[in-house]
């Protein structure tokens, strides 16, 4: 599904990724920890089509296709939702008016014809119990306003109604109480499929107790210096980044 | 050179009859005198720094003529507000179109007359009220339109009085017949405990060269309640100067929404003073202009009295190499103790070439107030671009939808549903125009 080979970028003529190899197939959870700014952000936003950053060498292959060449509407269109560390906030716009255009975008890219608002109400009501919320918060702003938790739980709502193929959760887990952390768990979990796959990016292995991965990958300084089962996340966990930092060095 | 012809035209119609009622030609006489002292204002002028006025003082515009053949009601369609039994006053050219208007179904105690007819009908009521709060004394264009009144609309609400729907003044210009000016002019006395809501929408039949220049005068008494709309959409070839002038007596509550899209060059002065104490006004104004548009609206809170509020919100969103320019002045005088006045003015610009001259202007002479102003320029945020086009919208779509939010706190404060979807369409309209265009 995800194909990236010898991935190398960065922003104002800074190297952040010093050359990714990462396979992520249909059916597989993989997840990407490291320490801060080792670069974990970067590479979710350069898979997102994030303008900010160069890419500079290597391909990224997404269903066969070269998702470096598509704008990021065509990527997210093709199935690719990246939950953002940061999710941005859009004061003005509510919700249930958001997530309905981003729906029909969906749907005008596949042919479909748009829901209106009605028959949308019906599609939400059954996305919003994935991430235990009530309708109240369709008529809240996009973000603006909202607690850094509900910002997350808000992008997992978004990820519930757009479906995506590959989902890219960047840090979904910082600034969540265990509660919502495993209800954000949850609803990620409620959404898997065979022929769907998840990348994970968490600095903690708290969340990887809830969606557990296949693949660990430890990520220092834009390389990718470890891989290995999930109990790497448990290793990394008690033992510290610096562990690896230095079987990195090593290597 | 034009400032002669419109003297001359002056006479021409005082000879012809344009003098009656009698009573009438000493204010007519007094403004063209001040208009021929004043001329058109020029850069020099404080209050019109910002904006030039110098094509509409090279451009005779004589009296615009009637139109041939009359709109029809679908010709109409696009320019209606609410539902068709709202009661509403169509003005062609300057010129009252019986057949397009119909205000039947009005409360007692709610006259709704062309200013022609409140003149023959009313004429005490009238001179009362007419050329009392719109000052011909440094404004050079209700100077003009002062010389030149002929027809427009008297809104009188009786004491208690609570009129249900908006009144619509529809003011349509078609400039085939030729360039010209219109002058309408609108006297709204809302007696004590009256509550009125009042649309003032000016518009283009077809593209041209034309001048619009109105006056709109209203006197809330005390209690009283003004919702008062205006819409500009004037041709883009245009040109467009609309003042109003409030006074505003103890616990009346004026809240103001002024719209603009049109024009090639347009103004818009609202002005009120809070003449008695718990007065209440919010000046909200929304303005979107594009390609060679200029867009100028200046405000004026005058804070006479103690315990008054003001609350002022203007947005812009300016395209292409279009101009804004936003003044908004707040006088609060000693006497106007615990003023609580608020103001902020805030602009899109959404190409490096638009360019915005905006100006908050407090004047407090009064200690005991609390008053806040700022104003704010930017572009569309790149990341909230960014994050619409990870969730699947294109460039276009994220734009309009961003640039929609910017304006929708603006469209909020309409309290009519109707009059919201009305221009809450006129600006999707505009944006998606923009952006094909
Ligand atoms: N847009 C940018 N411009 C310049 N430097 C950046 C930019 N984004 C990230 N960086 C730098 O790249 C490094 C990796 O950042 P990031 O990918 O956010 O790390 P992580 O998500 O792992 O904490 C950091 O040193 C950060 O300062
Ligand atoms: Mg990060």
């Amino acid at each position: 599904m995800l194909e990236i080979t010898n991935l190398h970028a960065g922003a104002e003529g800074v190297e952040i990724l010093k050359g990714i190899n990462l396979t992520v197939n249909a059916g597989e959870v993989h997840a990407i920890m490291g320490p801060n700014g080792s670069g974990k952000s970067t590479l979710a936003q350069v898979l997102a089509g994030r303008e900010d950053y160069q890419v500079t060498e290597g391909t990224v292959r997404y269903e066969g296709k070269d998702l470096l060449e598509m704008e990021p509407e065509e990527r997210a269109l093709a199935g690719l939702f990246m939950a953002f560390q940061y999710p941005v906030e859009i004061p003005g716009v509510t919700n249930a008016y958001f997530l309905r255009v981003a729906y029909n975008a969906l749907r005008k890219s596949r042919g479909l014809e748009e829901v209106d608002p009605l028959d949308f109400m019906d599609l939400i009501d059954e996305k919003l119990k994935t991430v235990e919320w009530s309708a109240d918060i369709l008529e809240r702003q996009v973000n603006a306003g909202m607690s850094g938790g509900e910002k997350k739980r808000n992008e997992i709502l978004q990820m519930a109604v757009l479906e995506p193929k590959l989902a890219v959760l960047d840090e979904t887990d910082s600034g969540l109480d265990i509660d919502a952390l495993k209800i954000v768990a949850q609803g990620v979990n409620n959404m898997r499929r065979p022929d769907n796959a998840l990348l994970v990016i968490t600095h903690y292995q708290r969340l990887l107790n809830y969606i557990v991965p296949d693949y660990v990958h430890v990520l220092v300084d834009g390389r990718i210096v470890k891989s290995g089962g999930k109990e790497l996340a448990l290793e990394l966990e008690a033992q510290g980044y610096e562990w690896v930092q230095e079987a990195g060095a090593a290597s | 050179m034009t400032l002669a012809s419109y003297l001359q035209d002056f006479e021409a119609s005082a000879a012809n009859g344009g003098g009656r009622p009698e009573w009438l030609m000493p204010i007519k006489r007094g403004a063209i005198d001040r208009f021929e002292a004043l001329g058109f204002p020029d850069r020099n002028n404080e209050d019109w720094k910002f904006t030039s006025v110098a094509p509409i003082a090279r451009t005779v515009f004589g009296r615009m003529a009637a139109v041939d053949t009359l709109p029809t009601a679908a010709d109409l369609e696009p320019y209606l507000i609410g539902p068709p039994e709202w009661p509403r006053v169509v003005f062609v050219n300057g010129h009252f179109v019986e057949a397009l208007s119909t205000v039947s179904g009005l409360p007692d105690g709610v006259a709704v007359r062309t200013l022609a007819d409140a003149i023959a009908e009313e004429p005490e009521f009238v001179a009362r009220h007419l050329s009392h709060t719109a000052s011909v004394e440094g404004n050079s264009f209700t100077a003009l339109n002062t010389a030149f009144i002929t027809d427009g609309v008297v809104l009188h609400v009786e004491p208690n009085t609570v009129v249900e729907h908006p009144i619509h003044v529809l003011y349509l210009t078609d400039a085939r017949v030729g360039e010209g000016a219109t002058y309408p002019r609108m006297l709204v006395v809302l007696e004590h405990h009256a509550q009125a809501s009042l649309i003032e929408s000016y518009a283009a039949l077809h593209d041209g060269v034309y001048f619009t220049n109105a006056v709109t005068e209203v006197s809330l008494q005390a209690g009283s309640r003004l919702d008062h709309y205006k819409i500009q959409r004037e041709s883009e070839q245009a040109y467009h100067v609309g003042t109003l002038e409030a006074t505003q007596e103890r616990d009346s509550h004026f809240q103001s929404l002024s719209f603009a899209f049109g024009g090639a060059v347009s103004r818009t002065n609202i002005y009120t003073v809070l003449d008695g104490e718990g007065g209440y006004v919010t000046l909200n104004g929304l303005y979107v202009v594009h390609g060679d548009q200029h867009v100028d609206h200046q405000t004026r809170i005058e804070h006479a009295q103690p315990n008054c509020t003001s609350h002022e919100v203007y947005k812009g969103i300016l395209d292409d190499q279009a101009h804004g320019v936003f003044n908004g002045k707040v006088y609060v005088h000693p006497i106007a103790q615990k003023t609580d006045g608020k103001q902020t003015n805030q602009n899109l610009l959404m190409s490096p070439r638009a360019k915005i001259d905006t100006k908050p202007q407090l004047e407090i002479y009064a200690d005991d107030v609390r008053c806040t102003h700022g104003a704010t320029v930017g572009q569309l945020d790149d990341q909230a671009v960014f994050y619409c086009r990870s969730r699947g919208l294109s460039p276009a779509e994220a734009k309009t939808l961003l640039t929609y939010a910017f304006a929708a706190d603006v469209l909020e404060q309409i309290p009519s549903r109707p009059v919201a979807q009305y221009l809450e369409r006129l600006v999707m309209e505009r944006f998606l125009g923009s952006r094909e265009g």
